[in-house]
């Protein structure tokens, strides 16, 4: 009872806000409503939320836990493709990053020492997809498809194709750790997002983010650096994906370099599109990234519920895709409104007719 | 007399070189390397992965991408088998396999053309999709009992080429599409009007060239590729299996890619697929003559590999242009 207080409100009123002000979050918040009210009538069970050790359980915070991820990476990638870019290399840094991270630990070096060396490796990685899409001018498709077919060779290098399992506790809390009765990826995310929304859209990096989308050579004649710019947000891509490697890692409490973060980079691409950054770059919307990361989380929780089979459940995530792209795109509103307008020439025409 | 080469086939002979390079390493190294059976399984093995990296060749021509190929294969294999299994004669079969994967590429394609919607994320919904029909048609793999394929293309059409040595009917299958493509691409209306929408959209269509009809055809021909890859894999494992094939689109971009065809569009060569293909073969031969090295190694080569090319195309572009402007 108290989850549907809390939450109806809360959707109703960011809806309301994103649709005044014209924000593309707001189909998005409509698609993930329209999926909550679905489960909340059909799915027993999914609104159940449990206090226990004063820690919330629940199928709730479970989609805001599996969630998280894809969240961190659709931060950084929305960045990335809002310079007209796109970064296919996340999974494979995730997976880098995760054995770095386990390496460390196990060598007895102290966690939070692993992290920053993790950290760091996913920033080189990132660095060197923004060298190769900046400084060799490399389609950044097939720049970033290099790392991400090495990379998971790479990682399995660093493990000798083992899985590491370690047993550190602070390595193991970031992962699985609680804060305040969330889990503590959810409020990693948090501070990602706050880290990077601040950083971009109370400083005017957002603004000359966007204009590199927008037109590159226009941006270089105001003054700007494309170049700069583009390979900072690839960094930045590449340190979301590490954290997004560490909170894998953490969480199975173990550097799995073949299977950890596979097929990630797609959820994270799919996220940020559905959260209305188009593809062409040009604008980017934080907060609709992470929505649509929610909604894909959603989504494939709803399937697990329903007892559809992880192998069958691409299929309806591939028509819901197709749907939402199909909402957005400019191109069939403009084809409905001049169908619209037929029929009603059409009937016009009768009218006057008879 | 001076060797005068055009700018426009140093991508073309760099991969030839390095694939030469390649096969002469191997046979320094290994001495049984240089046998007929090695060269014959080189085709063999690679077929189904060559038959869809000469579709994604066609797709990346026209400046778009397709992901959906390894799903596809898994799908139509699984298909295959399920229908033959349940009794359906191999040809009708086939010919439904194919027939499916042409309409689904053709899908795409119309989903790409007339909504305008970007083909990485459209060809990203289809291998989602392909992938998750594979295992609602048959949750596992499925090996196929029908003496066609047990004994008719195993043994009757493959042909005998010295003692004990075959060449398989899939490596015949991946040698004909080959040439029908080499045909297509650089001898037909429809091939250089791939081209001239690769190169310049709104040139090909102020030329009046048929843009809708090129690039819905160039998507379905990539889904008929994908399609007939699949039946060659059921040729070859002489099975289906949904869960195939994951990650294959990356290799067969890589193989267009190493093969020297710009991701930009409209600057490329059917030739180079296959010889890309082979050069991928041939690292995967050479790790397992090797037998030490793992396999998480070919990975890291492909990826060198395709840097390497990406960095000489750009070499090559930077300089083409500095000519053209003096």
């Amino acid at each position: 009872m108290i989850v549907d207080l809390m939450l109806w409100p809360s959707l109703v009123a960011l809806a309301w806000w994103s649709r005044r002000n014209g924000n593309p979050v707001f189909y998005a918040l409509i698609a993930l409503g329209l999926l909550l009210v679905f489960n909340r009538c059909f799915t027993p069970g999914f609104f159940e939320v449990d206090v226990r050790d004063g820690r919330l359980y629940g199928v709730l915070i479970d989609v805001l836990n599996h969630g998280s991820r894809v969240m961190a990476l659709a931060l950084g990638m929305t960045l990335v493709i809002a310079t007209g870019g796109v970064d296919l290399s996340v999974g494979a840094v995730m997976a880098i990053a995760g054995a770095v991270a386990a390496l460390m630990v196990n060598m007895g070096v102290p966690w939070p020492g692993a992290v920053a060396a993790a950290l760091g490796v996913a920033m080189l990685c990132g660095a060197w997809n923004g060298l190769l899409v900046a400084g060799f001018r490399v389609q950044p498709i097939v720049a970033t498809l290099i790392l991400m077919v090495a990379g998971r060779g790479i990682a399995q290098l660093l493990t000798g194709g083992q899985i590491i399992t370690f047993t550190d506790p602070g390595m193991a809390f970031i992962g699985n750790g609680h804060l305040l009765g969330f889990p503590f990826p959810v409020w990693i995310v948090l501070a990602l997002l706050g880290l990077v929304a601040l950083s971009t859209r109370r400083t005017a990096a957002g603004m000359f983010i966007e204009a590199v989308g927008n037109n590159e050579r226009a941006a270089y004649f105001a003054g700007l650096n494309p170049r700069v710019i583009k390979a900072a947000t690839y960094v930045l891509a590449g340190f979301c994906a590490g954290v997004a490697g560490l909170m894998a890692a953490s969480n199975i409490r173990a550097a799995d370099s073949n299977h950890v973060g596979l097929y990630l980079e797609l959820d994270a691409i799919l996220a940020v599109v559905v959260g209305g950054t188009s593809l062409m770059g040009g604008r980017y919307f934080l907060a609709g990234s992470l929505v649509g990361a929610l909604l894909i989380q959603t989504l494939t929780t709803t399937m697990f519920m329903r007892d559809v089979s992880a192998d069958v459940a691409p299929v309806p995530k591939a028509l819901f895709i197709i749907a939402v792209c199909l909402i957005q795109s400019p191109s069939l509103r403009a084809r409905c409104r001049s169908w619209s307008q037929q029929i009603r020439l059409f009937g016009a025409g009768r009218e006057k007719a008879s | 007399m001076k060797l005068k080469v055009q700018a426009k086939y140093i991508p073309l002979l760099a991969t030839a070189l390095v694939m030469a390079a390649l096969y002469i390493a191997g046979g320094a190294a290994y001495p049984r390397f240089f046998s007929l059976s090695v060269l014959v399984n080189l085709l063999g093995d690679n077929a189904f992965l060559g038959i869809a990296a000469l579709g994604a060749t066609f797709v990346i021509l026209s400046k778009g991408i397709d992901l959906s190929v390894g799903a596809v294969i898994a799908c139509i294999s699984i298909l295959v088998a399920t229908l033959v299994e349940r009794g359906m004669p191999p040809g009708a079969a086939i010919s439904v396999a194919l027939l499916a994967g042409t309409a689904f590429g053709g899908a795409m394609g119309c989903l790409i053309h007339y909504f305008v919607l970007p083909p990485f994320l459209v060809t990203l919904a289809g291998m989602f999709f392909a992938r998750g029909i594979g295992f609602v048609i048959h949750p596992q793999s499925l090996g196929i009992q029908h003496e066609f394929f047990r004994d008719t293309v195993v043994r009757a059409w493959a042909i005998p080429l010295a003692d004990r040595v075959f060449f398989p009917f899939y490596a015949t299958c991946y040698l004909l599409l080959f040439l029908l493509a080499l045909v297509l691409a650089h001898h037909t209306r429809f091939g250089r009007a791939v081209y001239a929408l690769g190169g310049n959209e709104q040139s090909a269509q102020l030329m009046g060239l048929p843009v809708a009809r090129t690039r819905i055809g160039v998507y379905a021909l990539a889904g008929f590729c994908s399609a007939a890859a699949g039946v060659v894999y059921v040729f070859y494992m002489q099975s289906g299996n949904p869960a195939a094939c994951v990650g294959l689109e990356l290799d067969a971009i890589a193989a267009v890619v190493i093969g020297g065809t710009l991701l930009s569009g409209g600057v490329g060569y059917v030739g180079g697929t296959f010889m890309g293909v082979l050069i991928l073969g041939l690292i995967q031969t050479l790790i397992t003559f090797h037998g030490d090295l793992n396999t998480w190694w070919t990975r890291i080569v492909v990826g060198v590999l395709v840097l390497t090319f990406l960095l000489l195309q750009n070499v090559i572009t930077a300089m083409v242009r500095r000519r053209s402007r003096q």
